[in-house]
């Protein structure tokens, strides 16, 4: 009895002691910290991705906390919806977002692009990089080892076994920036996800970064930009640069409007389902232009050779071809 | 017989075309030479096309300090300054020449006549040997003449010349001494004077026998100060940290350069590129390399110009055979598959290796068992198991600690692997990452110490100043005042300065 007395009494004196010895050293020690970014972080989704630029949850809370106002400022996550809450807490205005998503800028399927090698090293996307220029014909495209997937903490791309391409998931893509960052091709690029004020998303984008002359280019890959300058010539609003024999299109002045893609000779701009609508309407006419227009250069051939006989017909012909252009 | 102390391989030695003699290969139409044909910054084309050129002019610049010369290796007219794809399919400037008779610059000496006097000085050696683009022809093609001059702090004792070739198929270096022993020694005694120091050993593997032979016979001959150094097989003795530690038995410090023990070690190629270049004044413009493989019908070794294509080279050995798996530029242990033939012969290219399906595809890797075997055979003395997992999961201050920067990227961790793990491979993914930290950490201290010395001089200057303002004030009144001015004037901050 004694014995659990003793062993009672000293383990209840150390334990004293040592509460006592923590209680000072807390005071002693104590930072004050701004109770409102315990509550900011409480909002976020605490994925801890990285994703808006600061080290974690807690990193953008506190910067927050700190900045004087919420631009530039945005949990990819949350979107807009986190950051008006956070603007709530802070009772500071929200900055306008608008929701981003990776794009996989690759159509290097394997019936468009060939293997020419194989490769048996590690399967890592970066030592592949680093050891050659890749299994096919093009050095630019995608690599298809998934980096990119096991970067994803969201499970919202994988690599899809039919084009041994990376496919996004629209819907869990959070544009976190965490694929795009692991891929050693620089393949994925972070864009805007809505170009028009559609409920469906309204995207164009070049789905290719060869950087290769257009000949080589298209030996390397069948669905590849060969830099012909055609879409930056059709763009009404100057979102479409040319540089290195590729094409890029600047998420930011894009309208969506399709004309790109309906003029691409190869394929190589890609857009969303709302805007191929328009894009086949567009091809449809321009079709039926062409077909007009072979039309009009049939007659007017016609009547050149007719010309001899009856040299009055040419300028009704030379009117007519113009007009149906 | 002497060998390296640590870890270590045995790979199968494999040299069937050590038998074969040299065969000069044929020049064809059209050359393609490439202007990264060095470590460091690739050379610059300073022709352009319809430039008429001859055997050893000068058509690439170099591009930056570690850069050397890129001679023509055939004469004729320049096609055109393209890009072409390398042995490992990574996109260099080349240029391109027609092939037209074969004219060769005046100022090469084409005889055969072995030139035994060396005329030119220390510094004249350095220069001449940067402008005929020698690079180290073991495989890394390091400028010689940036290692010719080693920081003034080293202190060179003896050259080391590396006839080791312990990468298993390749037999250039073992036919080379064959065939010209003597220059290879008057080209060690060129490298002994360009450095300032009178003695060299020249190692060879033991399974070059006839080699040594021959080598120490011509040393014996007139080159009393050359030893040749007969070492016991193990790869990787050809790796300069190892050649030291199995030649003179000293260790190249952590992070430190070889010329730390005194020795300056260069392949053996490299000296008899040196012996041509200074007593010939031929160019690096060919080299001997080795076609070989199992499945090969003639394995051979080839003087072959610099921008021959390797398709050609493999076609005169007897052709791609039918079931090849790979052909790897270099040797089996540390070489290169390459994409697709369409590459063309530099100046570090030592071989052409053609491996069978079965022999050369990787087997499926499976989890590591503990096994501690690339412990036991890394050669300088790592941990290639913690090593490769830390740069897979990107732990960088770990595989910092475990020093990854003293990788020498030999394979013998990943040959040894039971499991097939492919741990080069990732250990080749976080070695540059350190190394960039480890820079951009030594380039900040730089800054920071320069800032400080900035900063103390100017507090020297005011307090410099403040003294002569001192001494001008005391000088009427005659007081200890003026020897405290004194003082404080010369025992300013001295030490720091010289840093």
């Amino acid at each position: 009895m004694n014995l659990i007395l003793i062993a009672l009494i000293v383990l209840g004196v150390i334990g004293a002691v040592g509460s006592l010895v923590l209680f000072a050293v807390a005071k002693k020690f104590y930072v004050y910290e701004d109770p409102r970014v315990g509550q900011v972080e409480e909002v976020l989704p605490g994925a801890n991705c990285g994703g808006c630029g600061f080290p974690g949850c807690h990193g953008m809370a506190d910067a927050c906390v700190k900045a004087s106002s919420l631009d530039g400022l945005l949990c990819p996550v949350g979107g807009a919806e986190t950051m008006a809450k956070i603007a709530g807490i802070l009772g500071m205005e929200a900055a306008a977002s608008e929701p981003k998503l990776a794009v996989v800028r690759c159509s290097g399927d394997h019936c468009a692009r060939p293997k020419v090698s194989n490769y048996d090293g590690a399967k890592s996307c970066a030592v592949a990089a680093a050891t050659f220029g890749g299994e096919t014909g093009c050095v630019f495209g995608c690599l298809g080892f998934g980096d990119c997937t096991r970067a994803c903490q969201f499970d919202a791309i994988h690599i899809n076994p039919e084009t041994g391409l990376p496919v996004v998931d629209e819907d869990k893509c959070v544009a976190c920036g965490a694929c795009a960052k692991a891929c050693p091709k620089i393949v994925i690029e972070i864009r805007r996800k809505n170009n028009a004020k559609t409920p469906q998303p309204k995207r164009v984008w070049v789905q290719c970064i060869n950087k290769d002359k257009g000949g080589v280019a298209r030996k390397a890959c069948a669905n590849a930009c060969i830099g012909c300058g055609k879409c930056e010539k059709t763009c009404k609003f100057g979102a479409i640069k040319v540089e290195n024999n590729l094409a890029w299109i600047d998420s930011e002045k894009c309208k969506a409007c399709g004309m790109c893609v309906a003029e691409c000779p190869t394929g190589a701009i890609h857009a969303t389902e709302p805007v191929m609508v328009v894009v086949e309407k567009l091809k449809a006419k321009k079709e039926a232009e062409k077909k007009a227009a072979a039309e009009a250069a049939a007659a007017a051939k016609a009547a050149a050779q007719s010309e001899a006989a009856a040299p009055k017909a040419e300028p009704v012909a030379a009117k007519a071809a113009p007009k149906a252009e | 017989m002497k060998t390296f102390k640590l870890g270590g391989v045995h790979p199968a030695a494999n040299k069937l075309s050590d038998k074969a003699p040299i065969e000069v290969a044929e020049v064809p139409a059209l050359v393609a030479i490439p202007m990264a044909q060095n470590l460091g910054a690739p050379s610059k084309a300073i022709v352009a096309k319809g430039d008429k050129v001859k055997v050893g002019t000068v058509i690439g610049e170099p591009g930056g300090f570690l850069s050397s010369y890129v001679h023509s290796s055939v004469s004729g007219t320049v096609d055109k300054v393209d890009i072409v794809e390398d042995a490992t399919g990574r996109r260099v400037q080349a240029v391109f020449i027609k092939v037209e008779g074969d004219e060769w610059e005046e100022s090469i000496d084409r005889s055969k006549d072995i030139v035994r006097e060396i005329k030119l000085e220390k510094q004249e050696i350095i220069d001449k040997v940067k402008a005929m683009g020698i690079v180290g022809m073991g495989g890394a093609t390091f400028p010689t003449q940036v290692k010719l001059a080693p920081p003034p702090t080293a202190k060179p004792e003896c050259v080391i010349i590396n006839a080791v070739e312990c990468e298993p198929y390749l037999t250039s270096d073992h036919s080379l001494m064959l065939a010209h022993p003597e220059e290879i020694c008057i080209g060690v005694q060129i490298l002994e004077k360009a450095i300032g120091v009178k003695k060299a050993y020249i190692g060879i593997e033991a399974n070059k026998p006839d080699a040594i032979e021959l080598m120490t016979e011509t040393a014996k001959k007139g080159f009393p100060e050359i030893e040749i150094v007969p070492l016991k097989l193990k790869y990787p003795q050809g790796g300069e940290k190892q050649l030291i530690n199995a030649v003179i038995g000293k260790e190249v410090p952590s992070g430190g350069l070889p010329i730390a023990t005194g020795a300056l070690v260069q392949n053996v190629g490299t000296a008899f590129a040196v012996y041509e270049a200074i007593q010939k004044n031929k160019p690096l413009i060919e080299r001997i390399v080795t076609v070989t493989g199992k499945s090969i019908k003639k394995p051979s070794n080839f003087l072959a110009r610099l921008g021959v294509p390797i398709r050609q080279l493999i076609d005169a050995a007897g052709g791609v055979p039918e079931d090849t798996g790979k052909i790897i530029s270099g040797g089996p242990m540390m070489g290169k598959a390459m994409p697709d033939t369409n590459s063309y012969m530099v100046k570090g290219c030592s071989g052409i290796l053609v491996m069978k399906n079965e022999e050369s595809r990787r087997k499926a890797a499976g989890p590591c068992i503990k096994c501690g075997k690339c412990v036991h055979a890394c050669p300088m003395g790592l941990q290639p198991n913690f090593l490769s997992r830390y740069s897979e999961l990107g732990m960088l201050a770990e595989a910092e600690e475990e020093r990854i920067y003293d990788c020498i990227e030999c394979g013998s961790c990943q040959f040894s692997c039971p499991a097939n793990r492919p741990l080069l491979d990732w250990i080749r993914q976080g070695k540059p990452k350190v190394m960039g930290i480890l820079r951009a950490r030594a380039a900040e201290a730089k800054a920071k110490a320069e800032a400080a010395r900035a900063a103390e001089e100017a507090a020297r200057k005011a307090r410099e100043l403040e003294a002569e303002h001192e001494e001008h004030h005391s000088k009427t009144e005659e007081t200890h005042a003026d020897v405290n001015a004194h003082l404080l004037k010369h025992s300013g901050p001295m030490p720091e300065d010289k840093k």
